[in-house]
């Protein structure tokens, strides 16, 4: 029995807030762990951890190399061609290559909802969701619940607002299972077509009005809109969503409020947000950053270490 | 496994079940190199096989109007010959078998190419032909040479006719050949993506949502269609509520409509799919609660005429791929009777009425004969016990493919035995 109530990170949906918690406490640690001379720790020693990447993500990447690399853990990079997810294959394969390989943890990202736990059926490693499509993304959610928590001191009787396209989201649906479970207040604001179709069955609140949403809200994470959505008869422009949904300068300050925000990256800046709003000091954006290497440290540290001394 | 029957053989004991005329009678009944020689009292035989039929009941074999067999062209799914064995094994002695080959059955020669190709099957296969050539929607096929050629209907299923002038053109074309019109319903636009019902559960896997209306929009525009042109449509594998109201309204007004659900559509919803089991990926998708007991209901009122599998096979392979990629389609043949048995009972069917939607409401729609078991005709019978708990397990499947998301069910009702001319198929 590891640390964790579950041996993978698939999703948020089915980890308990304990785990929650748990996985955010300890992040803060390993976050002292980053503002040391010396950030290094020896947690994963001989461990092999493989970063395996259906689709570009350098910042997730990254971020989880740093995390592993910073816990001694051994490192393989794995990149598949985007082609091949497009015709289906890969993911038999991957699975045959990885128990070649004796990896003991796969972080996997892939654009088809429903892979990682398809994986962690197959595989004898440990296996951590970098994002499954449309589906989950449970290390971003946690890295925006530990910056929510850092920056409030709690999580639970907060409001929270995620705005934009949420039907095309990868972050949206853990942070709801997330803040839901913590015991925050979620509402979620975007145009009506790009609010996903029953998604009031996860305990949240869906109000069109940005300015109202805004004037409730303690923080907002705002998602990024894709560029490939516009004027393609689903976002009809770039001005109309800015006057609509928009995190401008012009409108946070027709509410005289103190308000967080944040954003998950990468950012299109005069689209959803304006760049002195993401800049600015109520933006946590770049502690979001750093807790994302916290946090992922946390998460590979609870799910192996603590497998390791446990199991022998 | 298919054996040879015995040269003679005396059924005993059974309830003879006439599915055409819904009558029972108890009767014994004297099979002889195939054929049906004599049905009530009979004498007794030193040299015949006796089965005892005890409680068991005796019907007519059934028919499928919807499978596909895959030949000519993905033979490694299955052939005419697997397929054939995969139904005598579900108690189909007659299969419809839809035209989405590769080529699809959209001329003459290819229905001719089917009809020749399984005339020694111990199944009796009937060939649908195209509506339009290639299945592209576009032009129509050689309707009236096809049916000449033996075609039972028309379809492009796993494809909707898109065009509601080509679609009209169809409808008002065959009706002079007295043959359905079968229009696989989804509106293409509206379906977009999706993958499964659209719904919060859909919201909460992730999976791009395809809309209970897609199929609805498509239906009630055939429906008007088959209004106003006063053509016969016939709606496969119905999955939603909308669509069971859209057609019981338009029955109502006496227009020529007749539809058909598969045993998955009422026997599964789409919680089938909380594991991202790519073999519970089908087109339709499968639905709610809320639309398997309208599909039910349709069935006990008649909106619904009759059951029909939509077999589907895949092979693993395909079915291995990611859910967004792995092909749509299940098989059903082999667990039909008993999946769809299992549930109808539960809501308060009789083993005559499913009986019925698997022999003499198929037969009707295509223009079958309607001949129950009777003397100096060829034996073509089911012998079902209609209490036997079984569960189903891979070695009850015989066709080539193995997608079968109803592996590990429990099901009532049986199929004991199957007879089609001088072959039988026992479980
Ligand atoms: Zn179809």
């Amino acid at each position: 029995m590891g640390a964790l109530q579950n041996r993978h990170l698939i999703g948020l949906e089915h980890t308990p807030a304990e785990d929650i918690q748990k996985l955010i406490d300890t992040g803060f640690t390993f976050r002292e762990v980053l503002e040391r001379p010396i950030k290094k720790v020896p947690s994963l020693t001989g461990i092999n951890v493989v970063n395996l990447f259906f689709e570009n993500s350098t910042r997730t990447r990254i971020s989880f190399e740093l995390a592993e690399k910073r816990l001694s853990a051994d490192v393989t990079n794995f990149s598949a061609s985007s082609s091949s997810v497009a015709k289906g294959e890969g993911l038999k394969d991957t699975i045959q290559n990885i128990h070649a390989m004796k990896m003991d943890c796969v972080v996997m990202r892939h654009p088809v909802p429903g892979s990682c736990l398809q994986l962690s059926r197959f595989v004898d490693a440990v296996v951590v969701n970098a994002g499954d499509g449309t589906h989950e993304h449970p290390t971003q959610a946690l890295l925006d619940m530990m910056s929510i928590q850092e920056k409030f001191g709690k999580i639970k009787g907060l409001n929270i607002a995620i705005v934009g396209d949420i039907c095309h989201s990868r972050v949206a649906l853990s942070n709801i299972h997330g803040l839901i479970k913590m015991g925050a207040s979620v509402t979620l604001c975007g145009p009506p077509h790009l609010i996903p179709v029953g998604i009031e069955d996860l305990g949240v609140e869906v109000n069109h009005n940005i300015d109202e949403v805004i004037e409730w809200a303690d923080a907002l994470n705002i998602l990024r809109i894709q560029r490939e959505r516009m004027g393609i008869g689903i976002i009809p422009s770039v001005r109309e969503y800015r006057d609509f949904f928009g995190i401008t300068e012009e409108r946070l300050r027709n509410h005289k409020k103190e308000i967080v925000i944040m954003h998950p990256g990468p950012m299109n800046r005069g689209v959803e947000i304006d760049s002195s709003i993401a800049d600015g000091d109520q933006a946590i954006i770049l502690d979001q950053v750093l807790n994302g290497v916290a946090v992922r440290m946390s998460i590979l540290y609870l799910l192996l270490a603590q497998e390791e001394e446990g199991g022998h | 496994m298919i054996s040879k029957l015995p040269a003679s053989l005396i059924l005993e004991g059974g309830n003879l079940y006439d599915p055409f005329s819904d009558t029972s009678v108890k009767a014994n009944l004297l099979i002889h190199n195939g054929v049906i020689k004599q049905i009530g009292k009979v004498k007794p035989d030193k040299l015949a096989k006796v089965i005892d039929c005890t409680n068991k009941i005796i019907t007519p074999g059934f028919i499928d109007i919807h499978a596909h067999f895959r030949e000519p062209g993905r033979e490694d799914k299955e052939t005419l010959e697997t397929g054939a064995l995969a139904a005598m094994a579900g108690g189909f002695t007659t299969v419809c078998v839809m035209p989405n080959t590769d080529p699809p059955l959209d001329n003459p020669e290819s229905i001719r190419y089917i009809i020749e190709k399984s005339a020694d099957l111990p199944i009796t296969i009937h060939p649908i032909g195209t509506i339009t050539l290639g299945q592209k929607g576009e032009e129509l096929a050689e309707i009236g040479e096809m049916v000449a050629a033996g075609a039972v209907a028309v379809s492009d299923d796993g494809l909707p006719v898109q065009n509601g002038q080509v679609f009209r053109y169809a409808l008002e074309y065959a009706q002079k050949y007295n043959i359905p019109v079968i229009n696989h319903a989804e509106d293409i636009p509206l379906r977009n993506d999706g993958v499964m019902n659209e719904s919060a559960f859909s919201t909460r896997l992730g999976l791009p949502g395809n809309p209970d209306i897609s199929e609805s929009v498509m239906v009630f525009r055939d429906l008007e269609l088959a209004d106003y042109t006063g053509g016969r449509i016939h709606v496969p594998h119905v999955s939603t509520k909308r669509s069971v109201e859209l057609i019981r309204r338009y029955k109502a007004k006496n227009i020529q409509v007749t539809a058909e659900v598969t045993p998955h559509h009422i026997g599964l919803t789409q919680e089938a799919l909380r594991e991202y089991d790519t073999h519970a990926k089908v087109a339709p998708p499968l639905r709610t609660k809320t639309d398997t007991e309208a599909l039910i209901e349709g069935l006990l009122d008649g909106t619904i005429d009759c059951i029909a599998t939509d077999h589907a096979p895949h092979t693993i392979e395909e079915k291995e791929m990611n859910f967004i990629h792995a092909p749509c389609g299940m098989i059903g043949l082999e667990s039909a009777f008993a999946l769809s048995h299992t549930v109808l009972r539960q809501a308060g069917a009789s083993t005559e009425k499913v009986i019925q939607w698997l022999t003499s409401k198929p037969a009707r729609i295509m223009n079958f004969p309607l001949n129950g078991i009777e003397e100096n005709s060829p034996a073509n019978l089911n012998i079902i016990d209609p209490e036997e708990e079984w569960e189903f397990k891979p070695e009850h499947i015989h066709s080539r493919s193995k997608n079968s998301p109803m592996l590990g069910m429990k099901f009532k009702g049986r199929i004991q035995q199957t007879i089609s001319g001088k072959k039988s198929f026992k479980s």
